[in-house]
């Protein structure tokens, strides 16, 4: 019988991802978009990063600085109530930083888009910011929104190494569907390998199709 | 009365513009910015409606200042209350028309003004539909009785109808017309059609290269004083045929094409694609070229 746990987890570890990088990523992608200030570049970078960096880097980092010894890892840890490392607060917050740059630029080229005229018409009818966002500039850019929340979910499924080296492999806890996968093939478990496989091609195939038919249609529009 | 002298170098495709323009006019008043592409026009109406700070300068409107670099006073552009219409209608394309309408009130929408001005203009059966699945004309309408929904003292108007075809252009002036007899307010529009400047405007002011170069009433600024005309069209010349020891020039006015007799004399200098002014003094139509300067 095939442990379902470690689908549940990703599942559970990808929908919290997506929900909580919506609303960290709009406040960023807005201030990178609509605000002027100094040194967008190196935040950008900063976002950047987990893009092009091996994972093992970054877990190898990240490591350090949930280390219960170290400054922040004492920190959170006293924050959760719990150790950070080889836990799910621990993956939660990985999988933040691992999927951020994803959820960010899909947000940020779906602003760029946005007409100035628009933003002037709201402007003129003494709209704030908050209400121009969440009225105007949210809808107009909905494929962007709901391809940002896609790609981040099935980022979020496909990863591996960094939520490795932060989680490990614990059954119930850490153990992601993308990791017990490999656990099963390391214990020649193949045929086990295979259901996880199946199952995450098939949620990844469904999520890529809804995105491309969302666009497809925005495009018709 | 409405004082606009502002400065502003702004950056355009033949280089740094230094905009300076200096406009005085009663209240009321229908003025006509007109202009080439890129001498500023419509970054003086982002500037009036406050969507664009000038370098330096003031504008006052009656009593109150909505920007004086001096002194530091520059009013947000919802405390000017304007109405701003632009050439791509900027309807809310997430909104039915309705809803574009009742998101232009800061507070509670006033259903039965929307309703007015939605069957004035002609737009009560479509009221409920996205603006994408709209005609140009529908969509122009329902964006200028949007920029109505204040209630504005002064009325910007950029190019609004430059996309419309000429039925539905005409139509479209004589409603903007008829609106501002009725609610009294300041209009400047910016515009290319001479036919439009003539029956929309009391008021010309002429930019070139960020100046103003010449202002006054559409007549002073594009035909040359001393002619007396009992009437005059605008037109563009066609084709100018030699007919024995005549001249034929085909003038296209509006949608229609009118044949205008003419001397060796008067189609000295005309030729194909010039704007002209075809009037009558009496009875024989006279042909003669408009204000080069100016168109």
């Amino acid at each position: 019988m095939i442990d379902l746990m470690p689908i549940f987890l990703s599942l559970k570890l990808a929908m919290l991802t997506t929900l909580i990088l919506f609303g960290v990523g709009l406040v960023i992608a807005y201030c990178l978009v609509f605000l002027s200030f100094k040194n967008k570049e190196i935040i950008e970078t900063i976002i950047n990063i987990p893009i092009i960096l091996p994972p093992s880097v970054l877990g190898f980092y990240l490591l350090f600085i949930f280390n219960p010894d170290s400054l922040i890892g004492s920190f959170l840890t006293k924050v959760f109530h719990s150790r950070i490392l080889f836990s799910f607060t621990g993956i939660l917050i990985a999988s933040l930083i691992f999927s951020l740059p994803i959820m960010v630029n899909f947000l940020k080229a779906g602003f760029k888009s946005f007409p100035q005229n628009l933003l002037d018409a709201a402007k003129i009818m003494g709209k704030g910011r908050i209400e121009i966002l969440l009225r105007v500039i949210l809808p107009y850019c909905r494929a962007s929104v709901i391809s940002g929340m896609i790609m981040t979910f099935a980022h979020t499924i496909g990863a591996f190494g960094i939520l490795m080296m932060i989680g490990g492999n614990i059954p119930g806890q850490t153990q992601l569907a993308s990791i017990a996968i490999f656990n099963e093939i390391e214990c020649l478990n193949y045929s086990k390998a295979h259901v996880y496989s199946i199952i995450l091609t098939a949620v990844t195939f469904l999520l890529l199709f809804v995105m491309l038919k969302i666009n497809r249609k925005k495009e018709a529009c | 009365m409405i004082i606009i002298n502002v400065k502003k170098n702004i950056y355009t495709a033949e280089g740094l513009l230094d905009l300076k323009v200096k406009i005085n006019v009663p209240k009321q008043e229908f003025i006509t910015i007109f202009g080439k592409s890129g001498v500023g026009k419509t970054t003086l109406l982002r500037m009036i409606a406050g969507l664009l700070d000038p370098d330096d300068g003031f504008i006052q409107v009656d009593d109150v200042v909505w920007f004086d670099k001096q002194k530091k006073i520059n009013l947000p552009a919802d405390r000017r209350n304007l109405g701003f219409v632009f050439q791509e209608y900027n309807l809310f394309p997430n909104m039915s028309i309705r809803d574009n309408l009742r998101f232009a009130f800061k507070s509670k929408p006033d259903e039965p003004l929307i309703d007015y001005l939605l069957s004035r203009a002609n737009l009560t059966k479509v009221e409920n539909l996205k603006p994408d699945i709209l005609s140009g004309g529908q969509k122009q309408r329902a964006a200028l009785m949007r920029a109505l929904v204040k209630k504005p003292k002064i009325f910007l108007l950029d190019e609004p109808l430059s996309a419309l075809e000429e039925s539905m252009r005409q139509n479209m002036q004589d409603l903007i017309l008829e609106l501002f007899e009725e609610l009294k307010v300041s209009v400047f529009l910016v515009s290319h059609d001479l036919g439009e400047i003539f029956k929309l405007s009391n008021k010309v002011v002429v930019i070139d290269k960020g100046k103003i170069i010449n202002q006054g009433s559409p007549l002073e600024v594009f035909a040359p004083g001393d002619i007396s005309c009992k009437f005059k069209f605008e037109g563009v010349i066609l084709s100018i045929k030699k007919a024995d020891l005549v001249y034929i020039v085909v003038v296209k006015i509006n949608n229609q094409f009118a044949q205008v007799v003419a001397t060796e004399e008067e189609i000295k200098g005309l030729k194909f694609g010039d704007h002209v002014i075809v009037g009558s003094k009496a009875f024989n139509p006279v042909i003669f070229k408009a204000n080069k300067q100016c168109v």
